[in-house]
């Protein structure tokens, strides 16, 4: 989240689309309500009617995976009706960049397309420079190769007619939403968009939420209080798990993963390291060589050292080129590629798309170890249906960990806030927390290579692992580590910091390996004042909008909204009198932490001020990007349909999915696109009833009273159909696998009418495997889903997929 | 001054904390459930069963409402269920709370009499005979708590506090819903200390959602019974 869960209370109008907040981030609508018993509109769109479009003032369907269609039509809305904020446009976008010759579109793809590849060269959407080397700009935005011009061109195909063809809303309805929406680009109007894995399980997932970005940079909504691209996460520290690099293209702190390219430090520092010619640039990336070097000596110690390149070259580096995404290594763990595999706190046989696939991969390993609360579909994959054990030689070890309740540590939250728990009851048997497994594990393998060495030992010998007090793992210790420590005296502006001490923020990180700090991101939130995660303080702060600066630490440096500095005008008066978030006073900022402390970029009496900066810091050019050059599918979103869809063509253009879309091709990968065999959309969803495999919840007699049995949600034309009644057994199926589910007849669904056809859409749970209940009968919904993936995460394409229903 | 809950059905998500909070503060066991088409489980309310939120798909005025109601007992202020029972050691009024509470000698009733009286179908019996039904979670209340229910609701639907003070609110919630939904009512909010607030007939909601005659049961019978004994309940509540 940009913002965080309290301040959705501050907005006017809140948008949830691709994502169903009253069904899966149920504590969100505390918020949410007291947003609409302010006046505020809550609009839902969905392919189906949930409880979110139960509490909407406005609800409109859409068919699942052609939410591009429905936003870029709100862009062209925004554009012709010019409900954009000038101002903030002009001024904080790169709406006013000149774009180079280079950059084109034509017929559904961009300039740069290398089919034979299947990808882009994205040198192709380069700015045109001026001669210091800052883009050029016209800040009238009348220049015919401004972004705001070629946006414009862009999105002119993308008319309320042709969206409703695509996406099956009724052009009433989408202009609805869109006159609704668009009219926060006014002044004092704070509009926030809600999101989840509605909008990212696609090929197109980052677009999606791209095209809501630039939808949020064009109404000014950008760093408002009630404003924001917020992704709600469906897990309670999924936001502290992808901080602390969860994912492998990255390090903490958002660190780009090492390629075998990158030979030594300097090559990956320059390589990193973007370069700002503009003065009033912050380029605040350009620090990318302090939080590397401060990373390399928390994680080696005194054995990083200048000369070695503190250690650069012990890091694990990707082949170039190479993923290692979860749908990559399940293909390469199916084609034999893999030995052993932990599964820590996760559920692969159920919660990866193409389960099948991945089930099937699992009887490759020689060994699995399966950390986790109870038993699940992973551990016990070897008995599971379909299986015969004999067959089998994988050896699995269950090492049970303990519940978050009973062990001590801090979790992050979707605003991005640090919060230290204490542990509530003792553990029970055996179970270890994950901590103390990690640590022991770790100074096992070091004692092994220590002994019998290996064939590259010095990342293993040279790892310092001290995270540990009276034999236990101590997570202060690991905090403070991830803070960080000044490891000599170091002066600063005056000020002497004391070797051993920790650091009292990122702006103090050094590149010359006197500090330490294992994300940069967390550093300030564990002092020499404290651990600031702990605290509890009430008091909100000055501008009374619920920032309640002293309860728990938000990352970055406590700044509870970021890009704040993009609230304010040119002079530093909120742009927003009412839920103002920061404030100029001639001399300095008060509020929230603003984006660095620089003055405004104009003086009192309107003469440019050079010492200020651009407001979006974490941009080289310090502006918020209408026009995004950094991804792999193209700078501006385009519609593609899903890699299994219900059409022939895609009508928006003649490229019919998306061109860089990464495929799989093995035998369990079978794709069915307009095959009479699946006729109908499938899309996934959560219940509140159960918590994502359902492995914490599916053994808890409460919850299963609630929720029992899989189940299947359709539309009445369709069972009628089909001859299906509500509460029947029946069958779905998809090209990859089938599940058997209750037959839930709604009014809620209703079927599309997509370029004169109807189209029947069907929804499913994915929270059910056989393990639990008893019964073994209820099954995970990614035995349907297809291992298509986003080109940019590779996120699978679980909300938009085709497949059948029929009698059993 | 008694005690009272008030419900805004508009602003209740159907999320079904109140459920799960009223089984694990009773120490409630779970039901064997099968999905019957709906979200809606248990199918009623029983024995081990004090709450369930009721789930309804209506088109109203040509569009589509998803209905929520978290049904659970009133706590009548005059309560038919205790008038009938005339036994003060089986069912009695706690006046400070308003809680109306079944005990363990509810076994000796006519169970049946006592569902039968009641004007929105809660009471359940045992398999020995003994009744129960929501208690207003009177032992948290008299310890300064509020109800499981109220204090695991997340939107604010649910709102504990003084009889008087709930009225006002439901009263000001009402005004402000209607401009809105102008059928929105409040359901007996004079003769119960569980007030709900619904945005359309109460009908739409579920069957026993208010005291009337739409239930089907004879209801002039049910009040004859009712102020026939009342004078002889008042008697007996004197005596003890």
């Amino acid at each position: 989240m940009t913002n965080h869960w309290i301040d959705l209370r501050n907005s006017d109008v809140l948008l949830a689309m691709g994502s169903n907040p009253a069904e899966n981030h149920p504590i969100s609508f505390k918020y949410i309500t007291q947003a609409q018993l302010n006046g505020a509109t809550l609009i839902s769109v969905d392919p189906r009617f949930t409880k979110t479009s139960s509490k909407a003032d406005m609800y409109v369907p859409l068919r699942s995976g052609t939410d591009i269609a429905f936003l870029g039509g709100m862009i062209k809305y925004i554009l012709d009706n010019k409900l954009y904020d000038v101002e903030y446009v002009a001024n904080y976008t790169n709406a006013p960049f000149i774009l180079g010759k280079d950059f084109g579109f034509k017929d559904g793809l961009f300039s740069g397309y290398d089919k034979a590849k299947r990808s882009y060269d994205s040198k192709k959407w380069a700015f045109e420079m001026d001669a210091n080397g800052v883009p050029k700009m016209d800040r009238t935005l009348k220049d015919k190769r401004c972004v705001l011009s070629l946006l414009k061109k862009h999105y002119e195909r993308y008319t309320t007619k042709l969206v409703s063809k695509i996406t099956g809303t009724s052009e009433a309805d989408l202009v609805k939403v869109y006159k609704a929406y668009g009219a926060t680009g006014a002044k004092g109007k704070a509009g926030t968009s809600m999101y989840a894995m509605g909008w990212t399980q696609h090929t197109v997932g980052v677009q999606n939420i791209r095209t809501m970005a630039m939808i949020q940079l064009l109404l000014g909504n950008m760093g408002i209080a009630g404003g924001g691209v917020n992704a709600m996460r469906g897990e309670s520290n999924v936001q502290g798990s992808t901080d602390h690099c969860l994912l492998w293209h990255i390090l903490p702190g958002y660190l780009k993963i090492p390629s075998a390219a990158d030979d030594s430090l300097d090559t990956y520092l320059t390589k990193n390291t973007p370069v700002s010619k503009d003065p009033l640039s912050a380029n605040w990336w350009q620090n990318y060589p302090k939080y590397t070097v401060s990373l390399l000596k928390s994680f080696f110690g005194d054995k990083a050292q200048k000369e070695n390149g503190f250690g650069f070259n012990w890091l694990p580096k990707v082949d170039n080129g190479k993923d290692y995404s979860w749908l990559s290594l399940f293909d390469e763990m199916y084609k034999g590629a893999f030995k052993g595999f932990f599964a820590w706190g996760m559920n692969p046989a159920c919660s990866g798309a193409n389960s099948n696939k991945t089930r099937a991969a699992m009887t490759k390993l020689d060994w699995m170890v399966n950390v986790n609360l109870f038993d699940n579909e992973t551990g016990s994959f070897w008995r599971g249906p379909g299986m015969n054990p004999k067959d089998i030689k994988t050896e699995v070890f269950m090492l049970p960990a303990c519940v978050s309740y009973e062990k001590e540590g801090s979790i992050s939250n979707s605003g991005r806030w640090m919060q230290w728990r204490y542990p509530g009851p003792k553990r029970l048997g055996n179970s270890l927390p994950d901590g103390d497994m990690i640590v022991e594990l770790g100074l096992k393998i070091k004692e092994l290579y220590a002994k019998e060495g290996g064939v590259f030992p010095e990342p293993i010998l040279n790892l310092k692992w001290d995270y540990m007090t009276h034999h236990e793992f101590d997570p202060h210790k690991a905090a403070k580590e991830i803070n960080g420590y000044f490891l000599k005296d170091v002066t600063i502006k005056d000020t002497t910091y004391k070797a051993g001490t920790l650091v009292p923020s990122f702006a103090m990180l050094q590149a010359d390996g006197s500090t330490s700090s294992a994300n940069w991101l967390y550093c300030a939130s564990y002092t020499e004042k404290g651990n600031m995660a702990a605290r509890r303080g009430q008091e909100d702060a000055v501008n009374k909008i619920g920032l309640y600066p002293e309860y728990a630490w938000c990352w970055p440096v406590n700044r509870r909204i970021i890009y704040n500095r993009a609230s304010v005008d040119l002079k530093g008066n909120p742009r927003d009198e009412k839920r103002w978030v920061i404030k100029w006073t001639g001399d300095k900022w008060i509020g929230d932490v603003p984006d660095g402390g620089w003055p405004p970029l104009q003086n009192a009496d309107g003469t440019p001020n050079p010492a200020s900066k651009h407001p979006f810091i974490m941009r080289k050019h310090g502006h918020g990007q209408i026009f995004g050059p950094g991804l792999k599918d193209g700078p501006f979103p385009e519609h593609y349909e899903p890699t299994e869809c219900p059409v022939e063509k895609n009508f928006m253009s003649k490229q019919f999915v998306s061109p860089v879309a990464p495929v799989y091709g093995s035998d369990k990968d079978e794709i069915a696109t307009c095959d009479p065999r699946f006729p109908y959309i499938g899309t996934t969803y959560r219940v509140v009833e159960h918590w994502q495999t359902g492995l914490m919840t599916r053994p808890q007699p409460w919850l299963m009273e609630l929720q029992p049995q899989m189940f299947v949600e359709m539309s009445e034309e369709l069972a009628k159909l089909k001859g299906i009644k509500t509460g029947e057994r029946i069958r779905v199926s998809s090209a990859r696998g089938s599940v058997d589910c209750v037959a839930m007849v709604t009014k809620r669904f209703k079927p599309f009418k997509i370029a004169g056809n109807t189209v029947h859409e069907v929804g499913v749970p994915w929270h059910f495997g056989w393990r639990w209940p008893e019964s073994g009968a209820e099954e995970s919904a990614n035995l349907l889903t297809p291992a298509a993936g986003d080109p940019n995460t590779r996120i699978p394409e679980s909300k938009a997929f085709m497949c059948n229903v029929s009698k059993i | 001054m008694s005690k009272a809950i008030f419900v805004d059905t508009t602003t209740c998500t159907a999320c079904r904390g109140c459920q799960i909070a009223c089984k694990q503060w009773h120490g409630l066991p779970a039901e064997q459930t099968t999905n019957r088409g709906t979200f809606e489980n248990p199918a009623d309310l029983s024995f081990n069963t004090y709450k369930i939120v009721r789930m309804r798909e209506e088109v109203i005025d040509g569009k589509l409402n998803w209905l929520f109601f978290p049904e659970q007992c009133r706590h009548c202020l005059e309560p038919p269920c205790r008038d009938i029972a005339q036994d003060e050691s089986s069912i009695f009024r706690d006046e400070r709370t308003g809680a109306v509470i079944f005990t363990a000698n509810s076994k000796s009733l006519n169970a049946q009499e006592i569902t039968e009286a009641c004007p929105y179908n809660i009471p359940r019996a045992g398999e020995d005979g003994t009744l129960a039904k929501c208690d207003l979670c009177n032992d948290r209340v008299e310890n300064g708590l509020l109800p499981a229910c109220v204090q695991t609701c997340p939107t604010g639907a649910m709102s504990f506090g003084d009889l008087e003070e709930m009225r006002d609110k439901a009263k000001k919630r009402l005004e402000v819903v209607k401009q809105k939904y102008p059928k929105a009512m409040l359901l007996d909010a004079d003769d119960v200390s569980v007030i709900y607030l619904v945005a359309y007939e109460p009908k739409y909601y579920h069957e026993f959602a208010v005291a009337s005659r739409s239930t089907g049961y004879d209801m002039t019978r049910k009040m004859a019974l009712r102020k026939m004994f009342r004078p002889l309940a008042n008697i007996m509540s004197s005596l003890t």
